[in-house]
This record gives structure tokens, C-alpha cells and sequence, in this order.
């Protein structure tokens, strides 16, 4: 039996290692992003893995933060980097040094992934956004001060109208430290003052070359520009973060410089338009108050100054007449009433109504006195005949005939003797008149026959 | 008036212009605004006339602040 050789742990795993190691130094490796966890020092751990297997990785703090994407779980990545192993617990792990999404390319990826954020923050509503001056004096550019981009913009603006003002703020636009830069001529340009607009522009290349423009912190120097911001990146086909977030975006930079400044000629035009149109309006409106003057002029109020006397003489005596009318058709309304009124007071009046009554007591008298008068007739010719035959039947009559009557002292009539007492007062009445008497004698029986 | 930007200049003619063919305005006011109109077209005519090219960089200077320099660019006639 042969002796045993017996390895140590550690000196295994060192042995591991460096086989491990110099067997695999720089690597790519694809697998889905799982158990992705950043820890407060920066580093950050996960897992790859496909269907059979599994790899811890370890992306440290200096390499995370060159990573353009956001990794995260599930997704699918090449990752680059060493294989090391972690001898203290027996595990082996992935260094990562880079790091790219699989299928989408990272920058892509990256600038979706912004674009969506920045997005979310509303940085590109149009409504956050400023209005361009319309004339601008001074234009702020900022661009690279050998690039094509330069040499356009100013070729239009020469063409345009040569004397405006340009302040160039040089500016990398592409590589390391390029974003920066053109943040920085933004600010500069921004502290400068009497700017009134900048163009940040740079001529078209790859997604690679352009990418200065999709950084997220130049995105937020032009949302925090005072000065509007025109973004000339590239061609029509390519947008930048830069382009959403500017307050105009221009296909190329000479279509910025052709946007922002209008053709002298053009201006000069507008003015001078706008110079006849207001000589036109105020004269219009002069003319207008001419007529209105002339007008007013013409009429014969002023024309005739004793026209409005005329017109007043006029119509007092319209006014005269129909207060007349109006007084007489009162006054025959009132008569009227003033009629039936009296009328009806007439009726009314004691006086009148006396009138009235003596009226009716007349007539009734009247009718009265005639029927009287036919009645007293009527009974005068009764009377007549019944006096007549009366006569005859009067003890007076018989007076007539000679005799008398004797009356007693209370006027009683006597008529028998021993009614009375010799020496009573008697009156005896004759025929005609009568006579006092006294009784001298008496008899109480004479002496003629008895009948 | 000369403060103005030329801009604003002729936002107000404009302004101006408009309120005047509008005619709403009282004769007066019609004059006065009229006048001002005048005064402004002459003013942004002479902006146009006066207006002066000048192309500058953005420089550090020794101190380190920023300056501007004239930038010389010659235009190549097509």
C-alpha cells in the first residue's frame, strides 16, 4: 500500500484556486440575473443561472458604476469578468467586470431605461416647456468648436442675418467626460447673461457617439436651464435623452440655427408691415371720426340756430293742444259725472224732494178738493132735499107758525108749568130772536081741551 | 424704449397694431397708442440697421473665470 497523500484544506482550495484561476481569468459568461442585491457598501451580489446550474457573482462598487443599464432580477446578461475562489467558505464566484444586457444592447438598454424615469418625473411635457424668443440677440452654442455642427450653425445664422450675436461655449461632445463638458458650457453660457437661447448640438454619428447625450445629469442641467434649450443632436432618425428633454428639438443643428433665427430680410418685412398697418389703422380711424364730425355737422341743429327754438316753439304747441284736448274731454268726462251726480243728489235734496212732495201733495190736494168738492155736491143736493123735507119736521119751523119754546134756567125745555116757580127766569125763543122772562103766575092746569 | 428687447418691441407693435385695427379704442388712446406704435417700428427698424455681428468663445482666463474672445470663422462662399 502506497502512503497516502493527504492534502490540507487550505491547501487545496489554494491549489483550486490556482488552477481556477489561471484557468478561467477573463470570461464571458450568460445566465439569468437572480437573487440581485445591492449592500450598503457598494458592492453588489447575485446569481447567474440557466436551467442546470448556478454562479455567484460579485459586481464591485468601482465596476457597478460603469455599468450604463440597471441589472436586475430576471434578467438575461452576458457578464465578463474572473472566476475567484472564496476559499474561507468553499465557494467559487464570478469578479464581474462588465456587464450587458442579452438581446438588447446595453446602451440601449440603458437609454430606455432612463428615458422611462425621466419620463415618469415628467421632464418632457411639453407644457414644462419654454417658448423660444423669437428674435433672439444673443444665441449660446455649445458644441465642439472644430465640429461640422459649429461650421453649419453659423453658415445659416451668416446667411440669415449676419449681425446677430453668437457666443460659442466650447465643448467635448463625444467620449469621456463629454456630458460634462456640455453640461458645464449650458451653465456657463446660462451665468453669462443676455443669452436667449442655446443650441447644444453635435452632428450625427452612432448610438456610441451620441451617448454624451443621453446622460442623465446633462439631462437635468438643461430641465434647469433659465435659458431655453434647443437640442441639434444628430440626424432626424436618432433621439437623445437630450432631445426629449430640450424645450425644441432640431433634426440637425443647422435646422436649430435655421429655427431660431429668421431671416433678417423677413424681419425687417414684418416691420416694416406692421408699420403700414398701423398708419393704415389710425387713419382709418381718423377718417372714421371725420365722418362722424362731418355728420353730426351737417345736421341742421347746428346748421340753424333757430331751429331747435323752432322745433322747441313747436312742440310747446303740440303739447298746448293735446293738454287742451285732454282738458276738455276731462272736463266733458267730468261734467258728466257731474251731471248724474247732480242728478242723483236732486233726488236726493231735501229741498228738491220737498218740492217734490208739495209737488204730489198739491196734486193730491188737489184731486182731494175735487173729489171734495164733487163729494159736498153730492151731498149739498142731498142735503138740499132732506133739508127741505127736514123743515117741516124742525120745532123751528113751528116758531114760524107763531109758536115759541120756553126754556129753564139751565135751558131745559119747559113743558109743563110745574117745571117752573113764579118768579123763575125763563127764556122763551121766538121765531125770530127771543125773549127773557119771568114767571109771574102760573097754572098748572088751564083750560084747554086735552087732546 | 431702448431697454427693450427687440422682441418685446415687436410684441407691442404688434399689440398695438391689433388694438388699433380692433378700433375699440377711445381717440385719445387711439393717438397716443399710435405715436408709441410709431416710435416702436422706428426703434425695431433701427435694431435691424445697427444690429452687429460678433462671434465669441467662451474662455478661462488666468484666474479662471470665464471670458469671451473674439472667435474668427471664415465663411467659404458655395
Amino acid at each position: 500500500m502506497s502512503e497516502r497523500a493527504v492534502w490540507s484544506v487550505s491547501e487545496l482550495s489554494r491549489r483550486l484556486a490556482a488552477t481556477l484561476e489561471e484557468r478561467f481569468p477573463a470570461i464571458w459568461v450568460e445566465g439569468e440575473v437572480s437573487n440581485f442585491k445591492i449592500y450598503g457598501s457598494g458592492h453588489t451580489y447575485f446569481t447567474l443561472k440557466d436551467e442546470g446550474a448556478q454562479l455567484r457573482c460579485v459586481l464591485f462598487r468601482s465596476r457597478a458604476a460603469r455599468i450604463r443599464f440597471q441589472p436586475g432580477d430576471g434578467l438575461h446578461v452576458l457578464a465578463f469578468g474572473a472566476v475567484e475562489v472564496y476559499a474561507q467558505r468553499g465557494e467559487y464566484q464570478l469578479v464581474v467586470e462588465l456587464l450587458e444586457p442579452r438581446g438588447l444592447g446595453a446602451l440601449q438598454l440603458a437609454f430606455e431605461q432612463l428615458k422611462e424615469r425621466l419620463g415618469r418625473e415628467g421632464l418632457f411635457e411639453q407644457a414644462r416647456k419654454r417658448a423660444l424668443p423669437r428674435f433672439p440677440r444673443k444665441i449660446g452654442i455649445v458644441t465642439s468648436p472644430s465640429g461640422a455642427a459649429l461650421h453649419d450653425m453659423l453658415r445659416v445664422i451668416g446667411r440669415r442675418f449676419g449681425e446677430i450675436h453668437v457666443v460659442v461655449a466650447p465643448a467635448k461632445v463625444q467620449g469621456e467626460g463629454a456630458a460634462a463638458e456640455v453640461a458645464q458650457g449650458i451653465r456657463e453660457l446660462n451665468a453669462l447673461g443676455g443669452v436667449d437661447v442655446i443650441i447644444v448640438g453635435r452632428g450625427g454619428g452612432s448610438l456610441e457617439d451620441l451617448w454624451a447625450f443621453n446622460d442623465e445629469m446633462l439631462a437635468r442641467t438643461i430641465v434647469a436651464s433659465k435659458i431655453p434649450v434647443i437640442s441639434a443632436v444628430g440626424h432626424e432618425v436618432d433621439y437623445t435623452i437630450a432631445d426629449f428633454v430640450a424645450d425644441l428639438r432640431a433634426a440637425t443643428p443647422s435646422q436649430a440655427a435655421e429655427l431660431v433665427v429668421r431671416e433678417k430680410q423677413a424681419v425687417a418685412d414684418s416691420v416694416g408691415e406692421l408699420r403700414r398697418r398701423l398708419v393704415r389703422a389710425i387713419s382709418r380711424r381718423l377718417e372714421a371720426q371725420r365722418d362722424r364730425l362731418e355728420s353730426v355737422r351737417e345736421r341742421r341743429v347746428l346748421t340753424d340756430p333757430r331751429r331747435p327754438l323752432r322745433d322747441l316753439a313747436r312742440r310747446l304747441d303740440e303739447a298746448t293742444a293735446r293738454l287742451r284736448r285732454a282738458m276738455r274731454a276731462t272736463m266733458r268726462h267730468v261734467g258728466h259725472r257731474v251731471e248724474l251726480a247732480t242728478r242723483d243728489l236732486r233726488a236726493q235734496n231735501p229741498v228738491v224732494r220737498t218740492r217734490h212732495d208739495r209737488r204730489r201733495l198739491d196734486d193730491l190736494a188737489g184731486r182731494l178738493d175735487r173729489a171734495l168738492v164733487r163729494s159736498l155736491d153730492r151731498r149739498r143736493h142731498r142735503l138740499v132735499g132732506v133739508a127741505g123735507r127736514l123743515d117741516s119736521l124742525s120745532p123751528l119751523a113751528v116758531l114760524g107758525r107763531g109758536y115759541s119754546l120756553t126754556l129753564g134756567a139751565s135751558g131745559e125745555i119747559v113743558r109743563s108749568a110745574r117745571q117752573v116757580a113764579v118768579g123763575d127766569e125763563v127764556g122763551v125763543m121766538l121765531h125770530e130772536g127771543s125773549l127773557a122772562a119771568r114767571v109771574t103766575a102760573r097754572k098748572e092746569h088751564d083750560d084747554r081741551p086735552q087732546v | 424704449m431702448t431697454d427693450l428687447k427687440f422682441e418685446d418691441c415687436l410684441a407691442r407693435l404688434e399689440q398695438i397694431v391689433a388694438a388699433l385695427e380692433a378700433g375699440n379704442l377711445p381717440l385719445e388712446d387711439s393717438l397716443k397708442v399710435f405715436e408709441e406704435g410709431v416710435s416702436l417700428a422706428r426703434h425695431c427698424a433701427k435694431y435691424l440697421d445697427e444690429a452687429e455681428r460678433r462671434i465669441e468663445l467662451l474662455a478661462k482666463d488666468e484666474s479662471g473665470a470665464t471670458t469671451t474672445k473674439p472667435l474668427t470663422w471664415e465663411e467659404e462662399e458655395r
